[in-house]
């Protein structure tokens, strides 16, 4: 399940966060803001754990496969051994290494993540902002289109899509994946444009004749950014949790290896009842350290950019 | 409040017109043949028998008629329920499978979406603001809500099936008994039922507490408890009326998660053999049967519709604003 933040509480953390940035930008230099939200960042717990975690899987993702002289599919080790000093994570019925398999599949894991997450931010912020700041029947027209994406249950649309698709790659997927989860990111940003748009900086820049695509970018953004990257976060834990649905029912990418397709192997070829714990416990574990701690990060974000919450 | 449902309705005819229309293109706009593929999955060597099946399966697509014709006779179709006839269980209309399959489903979400909302929420609201509970359970809550639906099946599934051996993990029943209305049947229903419900139940679970810990967090530094609290009301009381206010949003929360629910519901189905609509879209995947896969995704659709359409009514009963017209939310 996606955490995704219910909306009045989204509404109030970034209307807060853009009234302290408004308020102390006008009143000290620029840079002290952005000094304390490093200050209190790297005192919160929750967001240095979270952190590191992601650190640790990425970097996991990016050096392991170098030092592995085979690939994850490779028939190398004895059948169906259990872990070992020769193979961390022991092999499968046929022979393959599952530590290698994790590793390369962890950078799937993330690449879903990245593109899939980066897509749907992408639409979520320009659907979000054009209705919030526009407004009328722009707005109108974009509510609607918003919401019907919203009512269409992602996973099940994305099934029948990639059934169709021949060949699968995880780019592939991830494109998918980013035009069906956007649309609670368009809205929750909606409602924040929505609220900003009537601000007095605002006003002066349309006043001053600057065009509107210059004021979304220089004047409403960034006094959303931190919620912005808030939602990023969440849409990245999403797809990647969407992804390994898709590749567990088997329509996965076609080529390569990814954790999800790593649990449907183990699940096609019976590694419950023959007990092979080593199989299904890894991948599993990575997706949910991974996105457990994306989302425990972001906690800490909000509570680095919320002084409200800071006192708990 | 009739305006709210208007346009309520009106997002949803839409929303199912556009599902419909999906379901037709993609066949028809995507990469690859599926004529062909169904062709080379039969594996037949002579040519003429090749030929007469590319024949049927144009026809029975009708790729041969101009395109609106071939939408318009789709639509006249299904609104007669006919979806085609099931490859996999080849002459069941795919109705007939889909409706076989769907009680099953049904038994497992809607309880485990209820209790799960009802238990989430009481939970969030007691552990929020409770030092010691809040840093034990939100850690756990965030990595229950973290954890993909078929990794806590699997889980479960090889603790107490298969390692402890205390519950079935594979189909609804007995694979030795016959359904019928005994207790014994009813019995082993139950059983077979247990573990994917928990696996359900679990994930969602963790995610309604953390969104109701947060929201009471935020409930509590609102104008009104602050009143309540220098008006000297008593600990108890301010947390009732914080309740009240934050589970309007979880309402919104639960309509807008139901994707995500029944997704999860499909792969735990997968995951026990649990003869649901999940097992129906992975047979169908496996055997490359299209109209069972085009069939389900429309039921799916249709019944997340619902779903949506009896939140909305939930919606309007709790909050009163909504039924004198002010309020615009959801």
């Amino acid at each position: 399940m996606t955490a995704e933040p219910p909306e009045s509480v989204a509404e109030s953390v970034a209307e807060s966060a853009a009234v302290t940035a408004a308020g102390s930008a006008a009143v000290v230099t620029v840079r002290a803001p952005r000094r304390e939200a490093l200050y209190f960042a790297l005192r919160n717990g929750k967001l240095v754990a979270g952190l590191v975690v992601v650190l640790v899987f990425l970097l996991a993702a990016l050096l392991v496969p170098l030092t592995i002289d085979y690939g994850p599919n490779d028939y190398v080790g004895p059948a169906a051994s259990a872990p070992s000093g020769e193979y961390w994570f022991g092999t499968t019925t046929f022979g393959q290494d599952v530590f290698a398999q994790f590793a390369y599949g962890l950078r799937a894991t993330f690449l879903v993540g990245l593109l899939g997450g980066g897509l749907a931010a992408v639409i979520g912020m320009a659907v979000g902002f054009t209705a919030g700041y526009r407004g009328g029947l722009v707005d109108e027209i974009l509510n609607m289109i918003t919401n019907i994406v919203l009512v269409l249950p992602a996973l099940v649309v994305l099934l029948i899509v990639n059934a169709y698709l021949g060949v699968r790659s995880v780019g592939v997927q991830a494109l998918f994946i980013g035009l069906t989860s956007w649309p609670w990111a368009a809205r929750a940003i909606r409602a924040q444009t929505f609220s900003l748009r009537s601000r007095d900086f605002v006003d002066l820049a349309r006043l001053s004749g600057v065009r509107t695509p210059k004021i979304i970018v220089r004047e409403i953004a960034p006094n959303m950014s931190s919620y912005l990257f808030m939602t990023f976060i969440l849409l990245f834990g999403g797809s990647i949790l969407i992804a390994a649905s898709l590749d567990f029912i088997g329509l996965g990418p076609t080529q390569g290896v990814s954790l999800g397709l790593m649990l449907n192997n183990a699940a096609r070829w019976s590694a419950l009842h023959l007990g092979m714990w080593w199989w299904f416990i890894p991948p599993g574990a990575g997706i949910t350290a991974i996105v457990g701690a994306l989302y425990v990060m972001n906690v800490g974000l909000d509570e680095v950019f919320n002084p409200k919450l800071r006192e708990m | 409040m009739w305006r709210y449902f208007g346009r309520k309705l009106l997002i949803y005819g839409l929303t199912f017109f556009v599902a419909v229309t999906i379901n037709w293109m993609i066949p028809r706009f995507m990469p690859g043949d599926p004529v062909q593929s169904m062709l080379s999955r039969a594996n037949i060597a002579q040519p003429e028998a090749v030929e007469a099946m590319r024949a049927h399966y144009t026809n029975l697509f009708g790729f041969d008629l101009p395109l609106w014709k071939q939408y318009a006779n789709f639509w006249a179709a299904l609104l007669q329920g006919d979806l085609g006839i099931s490859i996999w269980v080849f002459p069941t209309p795919v109705t007939d499978v889909i409706v076989r399959a769907v009680p099953y489903t049904l038994g497992l979400l809607v309880p485990a979406i209820l209790l799960s909302w009802v238990a989430g929420n009481r939970f969030g609201a007691f552990a929020a603001r409770r030092k010691w509970l809040d840093n034990t359970a939100l850690p756990v809550g965030y990595v229950l809500t973290a954890t993909p639906y078929m990794w806590l099946a699997i889980l479960l599934a090889w603790g107490l099936g298969i390692v402890a051996g205390v519950l079935p993990v594979a189909g609804a029943y007995s694979f030795a008994m016959e359904p019928s209305w005994s207790w014994e049947f009813l019995g082993s229903l139950v059983e077979h039922w247990l573990l994917p419900f928990a696996s359900l139940f679990l994930v969602a679970f963790g995610g309604w507490a953390i969104g109701m810990r947060n929201m009471i967090i935020y409930e509590l530094e609102a104008d009104y408890v602050h009143y309540l609290q220098s008006l000297g009301a008593s600990r108890r009381l301010v947390r009732r009326y914080a309740f009240r206010n934050a589970i309007l949003p979880q309402i919104t929360g639960l309509a807008l998660q139901l994707g995500v629910l029944v997704a999860g519901a499909l792969v735990t189905e997968i995951v026990f053999s649990y003869p649901g609509l999940g097992h129906l879209i992975l047979k169908a995947i496996q055997n490359q049967d299209f109209f069972l896969l085009q069939g389900t995704f429309l039921f799916i659709v249709i019944g997340v519709l619902i779903a949506n359409f009896v939140i909305d009514v939930a919606y309007v009963v709790v909050d009163p604003r909504t039924r004198i017209g002010m309020g615009e939310a959801a």
